[in-house]
């Protein structure tokens, strides 16, 4: 029977090395696959995570080969037989062998507020043009894999993720900066600690994003410009003055009221019952 | 006892799907302070994997003459009962149709954005067993954008979440629910939520069977969690085959072909080339002379819905994977074992602008292009109608201060699930009960922690790791995989039913001397022996079930009672609760339809 091998990385925070697996071959096969057959088989403590194995869950993030993907999305006929290198996503700190804590997007996405809508638009059903939605239902299509987060320079070899949000909340950010009914002035969070600014548009999360999201076309110039607009553009800034062009209409960012969502950390429950 | 640190909340809410999510708004706007607790990481739940749409009537569709389709909750209502063969809860039923447009446009506000008609408004589309276009839809991935939506407003209203951690146990004092017992998926530690209401928002089950589109997650241990806890289970037996999940290639098995492709004009046929579902043996009585009768006729509704009838292909569920599994059984499968399902007519432009991510997921993942070739499918296990009792207005379990909502709950689906139901049941009745939850939690203070309990569980998710020898827990899922496969699936009989029992007590006996290697550091195995013994008590109630229920209604098909039999099973729930180590099994009669409702089928037709 054909066999596949595998160099999977298998450790902790305090150190790992990559193991070599072989597994049969079927048809069909993705790596997730793969890696379920050795956590059947092989080693049950082989930790890795996934949910829906149908590219729609994005929670079986890696780095394939060096580069950021799906495992349930990777079918093993490309690599012609050669090994495969799986291992965990590096731009967040390692749990154990293919799983790291992503929580920092979930903490980052918490400061963003949902849509509010326009008064006009208040508790009736929307009239939109399916070409008033296309650009917004783009950014929607994201599953929150992170793999753009993985890949972006900020975050993964500068790793500020003190002042840069990160890919995956620019494409968030656009989606409701953009929505025809959201009635917040987006471009204040953008330019302060969202930090817009930091990406240097290399295109690196477009290229690794399961979804063809056009993220950096589309959702992180797009914003660039607006804040350059508002922020940075002399004669704009002149015209604005002295009333040649419009004020901004939308409310003012603080305006939101910010209930706390917390992601739990262990250890911060009280001890015992 | 080993230590371990609490958490307190007005309200618990275990599950992070699209059921839990709504019910941390509904709980939250209420005042409450609430936790919820995922399994996994925030947003990744099976609501991801609902594609078509969220059946509610909000008849926004015209006909080509320009009249609005004539659709309301009543005609919602009529399918709703029809498909789930009687057997629904009425007044839930009646709750659920009447709510759902309502609680659609409320994700509109929270930021869904649906495809829209030329006038502007939600597009809906065809769908199985629904008699006009009522799922409101966001290409094929409608879930993802149902649960995005839930999420980003509920991360808004503010809560605390509890990510990757598992829930074994919940606590009781007096009957009444006082929070529940888990540990960290990461680091094994063990985890208390104190909580003056709980909702269990926990999904459905569906691992237990070798072909499945459920992922590691359903292992039913929140039902089983409250069935320990003693609480009321109904209709276990009612298990929804989906009539197309992938059959081949093998790496694909039983991934979920969304129904929006045969809602698209997808056609089922044989290795014959026979477009079987137009055969007369396979129409049910209850729907004759409602579907398309020639080839050229179903051809024809693609494009004028009005003056034609809608293909045999769109025949609820249960119907459909019944026929597929017929024709496999009479020889006429194709290369692997099952029907093929094409829709390659549809041209490639418009199949990639219609199914997105249907066309996305098969090129990149299985090498399969759906513009070009069939699909290859057989029915997989997809949805569990069967659930927790619940009251059909507050959602409360028979425990008290235990409310469940979504797929964890019975009573809405009856014996069949119509598509784009469980997407509007999460909305729903995620809704009522978090509010119900809410005012349980606002006329109640906490109740005891006790700490037997949390010492008794302890003791149980550690044996596997204690022990010096063993099974692994994945031979005994395996097995139990493959009796219920072959033994429980779509079509049974007394004998392969018994067959199933014996082998699952055999397997419940094994499962006593589980051993795992490792510590409890994320380790997937030792996780899995916890869930496995979840799984071995939920298959026994489904089989006992449907040994109990001597009909074919719905999902429930006894080829030795090949009948539907209105007049005595058709007036009876199967409630099955714990008893000691028994599982206790009575029939409760259904509630009666009052007679406003009743006429309601007599309009439609």
């Amino acid at each position: 029977m054909e066999k596949v091998t595998l160099r999977v990385f298998r450790g902790d925070k305090t150190g790992g090395e990559m193991v070599t697996y072989e597994v049969p071959k079927v048809p069909g096969m993705v790596v997730l696959d793969a890696i379920h057959q050795i956590q059947k088989e092989q080693d049950t403590t082989l930790a890795c995570r996934w949910n829906c194995k149908a590219a729609k869950c994005g929670s079986c993030s890696a780095e394939i080969d060096g580069k950021p993907r799906l495992m349930c999305k990777t079918s093993v006929d490309e690599f012609n037989g050669q090994p495969i290198t799986v291992g965990p996503m590096r731009a967040f700190p390692l749990l154990r062998d293919l799983v790291t804590d992503v929580s920092w997007n979930f903490k980052m996405a918490a400061k963003i507020p949902p849509l509010q809508v326009l008064p006009e638009m208040e508790g009736k059903p929307f009239v939109l043009q399916q070409v008033d939605v296309d650009r917004v239902q783009e950014y929607r299509k994201c599953i929150e894999c992170f793999l753009c987060q993985d890949v972006c320079h900020v975050i993964r070899e500068h790793n500020r993720k003190d002042a840069f949000f990160g890919p995956r909340q620019m494409v968030r950010i656009a989606g409701l900066e953009m929505h025809p009914a959201d009635r917040i002035n987006r471009r204040e969070q953008l330019k302060a600690e969202a930090g817009v600014g930091m990406c240097n548009i290399t295109k690196c999360c477009t290229e690794v994003c399961p979804e063809h999201i056009r993220i950096t076309d589309n959702a992180i110039i797009p914003l660039k410009e607006r804040v350059a607009d508002d922020y940075y553009d002399p004669v704009a800034g002149l015209l604005r003055s002295i009333g040649v062009l419009p004020r901004e209409k939308k409310a003012p960012f603080n305006s939101v009221p910010n209930e706390q969502t917390k992601i739990a950390a262990q250890g911060t429950g009280k001890k015992g019952g | 006892m080993e230590s371990f640190e609490t958490f307190e909340y007005d309200v618990l809410v275990i599950g992070s799907g699209g059921a839990g999510l709504r019910a941390v708004i509904a709980a939250r706007e209420a005042g409450c302070t609430v936790g919820v607790v995922c399994k996994s990481l925030l947003g990744k739940a099976h609501t991801v994997m609902a594609e078509g749409g969220v059946a509610a009537a909000l008849g926004n569709m015209t006909n080509p003459d320009g009249t609005k389709e004539n659709d309301s909750w009543k005609v919602h209502f009529v399918d709703t009962m029809k498909g789930g063969a009687f057997l629904n809860n009425w007044r839930t039923v009646e709750i659920f149709t009447k709510e759902a447009p309502e609680r659609v446009l409320e994700l509109e506000q929270y930021g869904a954005v649906f495809d829209r008609t030329p006038e502007g408004l939600i597009a809906e589309r065809p769908f199985g067993g629904h008699k006009y276009r009522r799922l409101n839809h966001v290409g094929d991935r409608t879930g993802l954008e149902i649960i995005r939506t839930l999420q980003d407003k509920a991360v808004g209203v503010g809560m605390t979440v509890h990510m990757e951690t598992t829930c074994t146990r919940l606590l009781t004092e007096n009957g009444r629910v006082t929070g529940a017992f888990g540990y960290y998926r990461d680091t094994g530690n063990y985890v208390v939520f104190k909580a003056k209401s709980v909702i269990l928002a926990t999904g459905g089950w569906g691992r237990m069977y070798k072909f499945t589109s459920n992922s590691w997650e359903g292992t039913g241990d929140g039902l089983m969690m409250a069935y320990e806890a003693g609480a009321e289970l109904l209709d276990l037996e009612m298990i929804q085959f989906h009539p197309t999940g992938m059959i081949w290639p093998p790496g694909m098995r039983g991934i979920l072909v969304t129904e929006g492709v045969r809602g698209e004009g997808g056609i089922l046929r044989n290795s014959k080339g026979e477009r079987f579902m137009f055969n007369p043996k396979y129409m049910p009585d209850l729907y004759k002379g409602q579907f398309a009768e020639t080839e050229e006729e179903a051809s024809r509704w693609l494009e004028d819905k009005q003056n034609n009838r809608r293909p045999p292909e769109l025949l609820p569920r249960d119907v459909v994977a019944r026929a597929i599994y017929r024709e496999v059984q009479d020889g006429n499968g194709c290369e692997h074992g099952g029907v093929h399902l094409d829709v390659t007519h549809r041209g490639e432009a418009y199949i990639k602008r219609k199914l997105p991510s249907m066309y996305e997921q098969f090129h990149a993942m299985g090498g399969v292009d759906i513009t070009k070739e069939p699909m290859e499918v057989y029915p997989t296990v997809h949805y569990t109608m069967g659930g927790l009792y619940v009251h059909p207005e507050t959602c409360e379990t028979s425990i008290p201060g235990l409310f469940a909502a979504g797929e964890v709950a019975a009573g809405l689906h009856g014996a069949n699930r119509l598509g784009g139901n469980s997407l509007s049941d999460i909305i729903v009745f995620g809704k009522r009960a978090g509010e119900h939850a809410a005012a349980f939690a606002a006329d109640h203070a906490f109740g005891a922690i006790n700490d037997e309990q949390i010492a008794e569980e302890q003791d149980y998710l550690t044996e596997p790791l204690r022990a010096s020898s063993g099974e692994s827990p994945y031979v005994i899922h395996q097995e139990l995989q493959e009796t219920m496969q072959t033994n429980a699936m779509i079509a049974k009989t007394e004998q392969t039913l018994l067959t199933a029992l014996t082998k699952i007590q055999e397997l419940q006996q094994r499962a006593k001397n589980i051993k795992v290697a490792g510590d409890r550091y994320f380790n997937p195995g030792w996780h899995a022996a916890r869930d496995v013994r979840f799984m071995l008590r939920t298959s026994e109630i489904i089989v006992r079930c449907a040994l109990e229920r001597q009909e074919s209604r719905g999902a429930q098909w006894r080829l030795d009672y090949p009948n539907r039999e209105d007049a005595t099973w058709g007036k009876v729930n199967l409630i099955a609760c714990k008893n000691g180590d028994e599982v206790k099994i009575v029939r409760r009669p259904l509630p009666e339809m009052p007679a406003e409702l009743k006429a309601l089928f007599e309009e439609g037709k």
